[in-house]
């Protein structure tokens, strides 16, 4: 893939659980060590915009969907597992 | 198949009954005795094509449009349009109920391919968006359908759940009722266990197939804090959505009519006390093959229709509209009563399903037309639908339903033998103890010819003719004649046209033999007659001669005294003397 491509991260959550907090920390941590300067994170609360969570068809929080590059992807939990993380995002590590 | 289980005697009168929210299936409500568990969930499993999200969505919709409780679809399977159009077939119009806001419709997609776990998360989503459509039309009802599909979409189990658990727990706080389906697995009742976390109300559907006829079947397995019937019950899904019948034995305490039926062949009426059968009996035709027994049961569906009484007419050996032709061929046009909705004609195999399923139909017809007269011709052709065990106890069932409802049942049954006597005093179906009239059509075979004989086997509670009638079915319809007993045994058909003739003749030859004595004895009153007037005229001759010889001798007389008047005068003698003597 090309490297000045930008990604696009869209984090959802419902409210400030433990969850939802350890997954933003989790993928801003993520993103700063793999995709530095390219990349771009949406936080969608769904608590208070729960319309969103039908039309975006969303079941498990945290999920984090990667809008671009494509293809879609889809990511629930914390993010904790940072290998399984990386797969799903299809990130290649920078540093290895 | 045993009765509705009773509310025990010795329950503590004050105990409150469980609030229960009708479903408005038919016959469901009267099994749960009043719906669903309020505010609880109810699961609903079975196996594929079972009927299980069409039990969801018509108890939301007839929650939404029966009463007044809006309600909420939460669907893991099929889209909302998928449902929509499913559910049109059944005369419910989803799209107009989401429009007008009582029904709200959400369909969770969970793609596997899509998803990757990484670490810890919970449903919090699906709690928003089942939080969002109960809010938005304010549902009183929810349904998940089927909340299974979840597992097929995460990896980690013990976190569903765990999640599963809470999500139950959620719905009964927020006080709906709700229905979950589930996909029967082996040896549980889902595949997932489900009944684990909803253990108010269970409800099996089952769709069996036994000798190729499949029968749909509901049973309550598990309903908390309430009685319920305890049986499987079958169920039909048709164009107005589920039924169910909740059929039983009703035992024997139906109340019963003192007013006739008249039969609509009035030497029948005769033979039945004079008056036809009684209102809300159960008749039985018996005979074989072309005895006529179809003909009976029309001229009894023409004279109900005439009457201006419904009836139902189930045929399973022909099509309405044959039956029409044969019946208009003998002189009973059923045509204009079935044009004027006073008969309704059913025709179907008894093969095209189960007995379970005829009765749910028998019994959903009768509820919507009730008629006062049902005909099933024939029931002998059930016993290709199920085991004769079956066919008596469905038939009894019938009986009883029939009866309850104070309506005359007349069947027709084709006996199978011809030849032993005893199978026309016996039915395959093994029903005649439930029969309170019963006519037998026979084959009296002589002198080469096949005649019908009609007798009353039996008919509960009127003074009923023993005799046999010959039966002839004439292009006027049925009439019964006497039948001829002679030292050869009975007479019927030509044998008996030909004694007819016999009588007749002898009857000719009685009055010629009286004519011709009558004649006879007239020629002898003119004889004697004619002697009169003879001896008439003979005496009248004699006594005018009498009468002449008077004459003649009274002039005699006179002459005499005149001549001796003369000669005295001449002797000039005793002048004044002979003066005075004359």
């Amino acid at each position: 893939m090309s490297s000045d491509e930008i990604w696009e991260l869209r984090l959802y959550t419902a409210g400030q659980t433990p969850k939802s907090l350890a997954a933003l920390a989790n993928l801003k941590r993520l993103c700063e060590e793999n995709l530095k300067g390219k990349y771009r994170i949406e936080v969608i609360d769904l608590m208070a915009n729960p319309r969103l969570a039908k039309e975006h068809q969303i079941v498990a929080i945290p999920t984090l969907v990667k809008k671009l590059p494509s293809p879609l992807r889809q990511i629930i939990g914390d993010l904790s597992d940072k290998e399984k993380a990386l797969v799903g995002l299809q990130i290649t590590p920078a540093h290895r | 198949m045993a009765k509705l289980e009773t509310v025990s005697p010795n329950k503590p009168p004050a105990s409150r009954p469980l609030p229960k929210a009708a479903t408005g299936i038919d016959g469901l409500d009267q099994i749960t005795a009043g719906g669903l568990p309020k505010g609880r969930p109810t699961l609903v499993c079975g196996g594929a094509g079972c009927g299980k999200t069409l039990f969801a969505m018509e108890f939301l919709i007839r929650g939404a449009t029966q009463f007044n409780e809006p309600g909420a679809f939460i669907t893991f399977e099929e889209t909302g349009e998928e449902l929509a159009a499913n559910v049109r077939s059944l005369g419910f119009d989803l799209d107009a109920l989401i429009t007008a806001n009582r029904i709200a419709l959400d369909h969770v997609r969970v793609e596997p391919s899509e998803i990757a776990e990484t670490g810890d998360f919970d449903l919090e989503g699906l709690f928003l968006r089942l939080g969002l459509a109960i809010d938005t039309v304010g549902a009183k009802r929810v349904v998940l359908d089927t909340i299974e599909s979840l597992f097929g979409g995460f990896t980690n189990q013990a976190l569903l759940r765990s999640e599963l658990r809470r999500l139950f727990r959620w719905l009964k706080d927020k006080g709906v009722t709700a229905v979950i389906t589930g996909e029967r697995g082996d040896g549980q009742l889902t595949r997932q266990g489900l009944e684990e976390y909803v253990s108010d109300c269970v409800i099996l559907l089952d769709n069996r197939v036994n000798d190729q006829i499949s029968t749909r079947r509901l049973r309550i397995v598990k309903y908390r804090g309430t009685s319920h019937g305890t049986n499987e019950y079958p169920f039909i899904i048709d164009d107005k959505g589920m039924s169910v019948l909740p059929v039983t034995s009703l035992g024997l305490s139906h109340e019963v009519s003192n007013e006739r039926m008249p039969s609509g062949v009035a030497r029948l009426d005769t033979m039945l006390g004079g008056k036809g059968y009684y209102r809300g009996s159960s008749i039985l035709i018996s005979g074989t093959a072309g005895t006529g027994k179809t003909s009976l049961a029309a001229h009894f569906a023409a004279q109900t229709c005439r009457r201006g009484e419904r009836c139902l007419y189930l045929a399973f050996e022909e099509s309405p509209s044959q039956l029409f032709r044969n019946m208009r061929s003998i002189g009973i046009d059923l045509e204009p009563f079935a044009k004027k909705g006073l008969l309704k004609m059913h025709a179907s195999r008894p093969t095209l399903f189960g007995l379970e399923m005829h009765l749910v139909q028998i019994h959903k017809m009768v509820t919507e037309l009730n008629p006062a007269a049902v005909i099933i011709d024939p029931i002998s052709n059930f016993i290709s639908g199920g085991t004769t065990g079956d066919t008596q106890s469905m038939l009894l069932r019938l009986i009883d339903f029939l009866k309850a409802r104070q309506i005359t049942a007349l069947f027709t049954h084709l006996s199978s033998g011809g030849n032993a006597g005893s199978t026309w005093e016996g039915t395959d179906v093994g029903v005649s103890s439930l029969i309170d009239t019963w006519l037998l059509v026979r084959d009296i075979e002589l002198a080469g010819e096949r005649n019908r004989g009609l007798y009353v086997l039996k008919s509960r509670g009127m003074a009923h003719s023993n005799q046999i009638r010959e039966f002839v079915i004439t292009s006027d319809g049925i009439d019964l004649l006497d039948v001829y007993v002679g030292p050869e045994g009975v007479l019927t058909g030509s044998m008996r046209a030909a004694q007819e003739e016999r009588e007749k003749a002898q009857a000719a030859e009685r009055r010629q033999a009286d004519a011709r004595r009558q004649r006879e004895l007239d020629a002898r009153r003119a004889a004697l007659q004619a002697q009169i007037a003879a001896l008439q005229a003979e005496w009248k001759g004699v006594s005018e001669e009498a009468k002449l010889l008077a004459a003649q001798e009274q002039a005699r007389e006179s002459a005499i005294a005149e001549q001796r008047a003369a000669a005295a005068r001449r002797r000039g003698g005793d002048a004044e003397k002979a003066k005075n003597e004359l």
